[in-house]
């Protein structure tokens, strides 16, 4: 078993979204996160889907994909060099005591402070998905509100 | 059949007639876009959300539309038709009940994939979402059940929309396409264009083989000293019989047929073995257990054929011919896998292939088995036996008629009995196993082979399912013979119940089911019943002779069992042979 990130390029249709998940649902592929966008095409968006499977079920996810008819192209990006980010929002308990505490951590990871409430903070994060799950352990002795991640996109590097 | 009196003009005749272009409506475009594609018969059941579509319907003759009793019977139909022509079959159904009434009928077509073109009403594009009266979101309902599916917004769209669907139903891998229509656009007018060309970029089905691919094949031949070939459904919806004999010639391959390949090669040919699989012939199973090389051509290894999947087919090497990727290496580890049509593949692999030669020992060996395990079943004089009435039923036909059964014991029967010499003469849903399917169906088939005998064989409980279409058997004369084998019972729950739950019989007794002989005639249908071979024989010739449909209701031992039975869990060369023994 291991991790897959796989990006579908796909129609803009309604109701792709429900193909694509209805069929990871009934063939019982896991889907670790998944996000929809528009891509560099009008009219086709790009899905990535993060998944865990072994190798057949990796073939399997891919083959039985390709036969929806809106999906147009398949790549498992995971197998070769990869820029996979994602985007967190962590709403923290920050009493003004424990600000600098809390600023000190943001600022080491290069994260942001977006909305300053009377006892929170809203801490926005990006990058891989390790990352964020260190930035979520690190704040939590302060107390997490709310915790929001978008969930992985992802590209191959280079010009492949 | 007066229901077979429309007049078919050729799709360029039709093409010069409607090349103007004109604003119609998309009801008349629906109509004018199925003729285009060469339907010439619908089955439907009209209701609020298809009224205007049935409005254009009104007075038109240019294809049939038979009105079934039930939307279950119009998609089964459909589906019949479909099996027995190779053409894509048509139902309408309305929206709600009338929509969800067809599921099982194309999770039926669905798993067997067969080309079906299912149009249903929904209510008026501003309804959707508001759990409107008769609403259902049928296109959510059945997106795992289709192989694509369109909720048309615009009439403008619906010429590209229907030619894109019947496109997709019968190419690559033939599946059922759902169209739904909601009320406003069917009455909506717009500019209407006979749509010529297909362009989906994200359907590209593979053809022409890698080959590379079928030159391995063509090596494993030469060296396999038991080689095997297992068909299946795949090379009857190419159309590929007639390369797969030339490749059997050629080969000198032994081959097993599946259910749904029965037909696909003659079952009376020295090297055919029968069906595999759980009801299968010894032969077929313990040459898949023995082979070294098998050879699957458009079969999916299903459960059913495979047995206890780790144990099968242990010494072969697998090839897998198949139009659809997903189905190589799905179930079964596949050494050479070949993408492609089946008759294309077999067309290259013609030019090729050479007898295998090691093979003599194997044949032999197969030839052996046969003819010391035939399925046999011990006859009786004091009651009927179905087998034998199935024997009897391909003696009267000559082995030629279409045959469509519903699912059970009677269905193994049928199958085991019944051998057949060509291709589309057996409709049987074989991987849905849809009870309700074996009457309907072969209304359909009539509609699409007028001129052949069309036998429907049922059990006393699918009968029930969907008697209700004797009424348009009656009303258009649809001449489809119905064989009933009346056991009175519920027969392969009861075999495992027998079998397997050690005598548990629970709730499989069919006590207070109509006098089929009465109901047949309640409709206008012509009624028969046999209880003993003489009165069956009798029956079934003079049903066979009347010009019209007949019911015969054979009433048939209670406690018979299939035989051979491999029971799940088991591989498939571990057989109880029962009464075959």
């Amino acid at each position: 078993m291991s991790k897959h990130t796989i990006s579908i390029l796909v129609n803009d249709q309604p109701g792709v979204m429900q193909r694509v998940s209805g069929l990871f649902g009934r063939r019982g592929f896991n889907i670790e996160s998944i996000t929809v966008g528009s891509s560099e095409e009008p009219g086709l968006s790009r899905m990535v889907i993060v998944t865990t499977g072994d190798d057949r079920t990796l073939e399997q996810i891919q083959k039985q994909l390709y036969k929806l008819i809106d999906v147009i192209k398949v790549v498992d990006v995971s197998s070769n060099p990869m820029v996979a980010r994602e985007l967190g929002l962590i709403k923290v308990s920050a009493e003004p005591a424990a600000r600098p505490e809390i600023l000190g951590i943001v600022e080491t990871f290069r994260a942001a402070v977006v909305d300053i409430g009377p006892s929170t903070l809203i801490v926005q994060v990006v990058g891989d998905t390790e990352k964020i799950d260190a930035m979520v352990e690190l704040l939590k002795p302060y107390g997490i509100r709310e915790l929001s991640r978008t969930g992985v996109t992802a590209m191959a590097r280079g010009s492949r | 059949m007066s229901a077979q009196s429309a007049t078919l003009k050729s799709k360029e005749e039709l093409i010069e007639k409607w090349s103007k272009p004109e604003v119609i409506s998309g009801s008349e475009m629906l109509l004018r876009s199925l003729l285009l594609e060469g339907v010439d018969c619908v089955f439907g059941y009209p209701g609020g959300a298809v009224l205007y579509i049935y409005d254009a319907m009104y007075g038109f003759t240019d294809f049939n539309h038979l009105l079934t009793r039930h939307e279950q019977g119009a998609i089964h139909a459909a589906d019949g038709y479909a099996r027995s022509t190779g053409k894509v079959g048509v139902c309408i159904a309305t929206s709600g009940p009338g929509a969800t009434n067809v599921v099982t009928g194309i999770a039926t077509a669905y798993m067997d994939s067969v080309p079906l073109v299912v149009i249903t009403g929904n209510v008026a594009t501003h309804l959707i979402g508001t759990d409107a009266f008769q609403e259902a979101d049928i296109v959510g309902i059945t997106m795992p059940i289709t192989k694509h599916s369109y909720l048309v917004r615009d009439a403008a769209d619906l010429p590209r929309i229907i030619h894109e669907a019947f496109h997709i139903a019968n190419t690559g891998r033939k599946g059922p396409v759902l169209i739904d229509i909601p009320k406003d656009v069917s009455a909506q007018k717009a500019l209407f264009q006979p749509v010529k060309e297909v362009n989906l970029r994200g359907y590209h089905p593979t053809v022409q083989p890698n080959r590379g691919q079928v030159d391995k094949m063509i090596r494993a031949i030469e060296q396999a000293e038991r080689p095997l070939l297992l068909v299946g459904g795949g090379a009857i919806y190419s159309g590929a019989h007639e390369e797969l004999f030339e490749f059997v010639t050629k080969t000198e391959i032994p081959i097993t047929t599946t259910l749904l390949g029965l037909g696909a090669f003659p079952s009376g040919h020295d090297l055919h073995i029968g069906m595999p699989g759980m009801h299968g012939t010894y032969t077929a199973n313990n040459a898949i257990q023995n082979a070294d090389l098998l050879i699957n051509i458009g079969a999916r290894f299903d459960d059913r054929v495979t047995g206890k999947l780790s144990g099968f087919a242990p010494k072969a090497k697998v090839v897998h011919i198949d139009i659809d990727p997903a189905e190589i290496g799905k179930n079964v580890t596949t050494e050479i896998p070949i993408v492609g049509d089946v008759k294309a593949v077999l067309g290259i692999a013609n030019t090729l292939a050479k007898r295998a030669d090691k093979a003599d020992d194997w044949r032999s060996l197969l030839r052996d088995w046969k003819a010391s395990k035939p399925f046999k079943y011990i006859d009786s004089e004091a009651e009927l036996k179905p087998q034998w009435v199935v024997q009897m039923i391909h003696e009267t036909t000559n082995g030629d008629a279409i045959v469509t059964t519903d699912v059970g014991q009677h269905q193994m029967w049928a199958a085991q009995y019944y051998p057949f010499k060509r291709p589309r003469s057996w409709v049987t849903s074989g991987g849905l196993g849809t009870m309700g399917f074996g009457f309907p169906s072969a209304i359909g088939a009539q509609m699409g082979n007028p001129g052949r005998t069309v036998v429907s064989i049922n059990g006393d409980g699918g009968m029930q399912m969907c008697a209700q279409e004797l009424a348009i058997c009656a009303i258009n004369n649809i001449p489809v013979k119905v064989a009933i084998l009346n056991n009175q019972v519920l027969g392969m729950v009861r075999q495992w119940q027998e079998l397997i739950h050690e005598n548990r019989f629970s709730h499989i007794d069919l006590a207070g089911s109509p006098d089929f002989v009465k109901l047949a005639e309640a409709y206008g249908v012509r009624g028969f019943r046999a209880s003993n071979k003489e009165e069956a024989r009798q029956a079934w010739e003079e049903a066979l002779r009347h010009p019209g449909p007949a019911v015969v209701e054979f009433v048939v031992r209670r406690d018979e069992n299939v035989y051979p039975m491999v029971t799940q869990g088991s591989t498939i060369d571990q057989m109880i042979m029962g009464d075959s023994e």
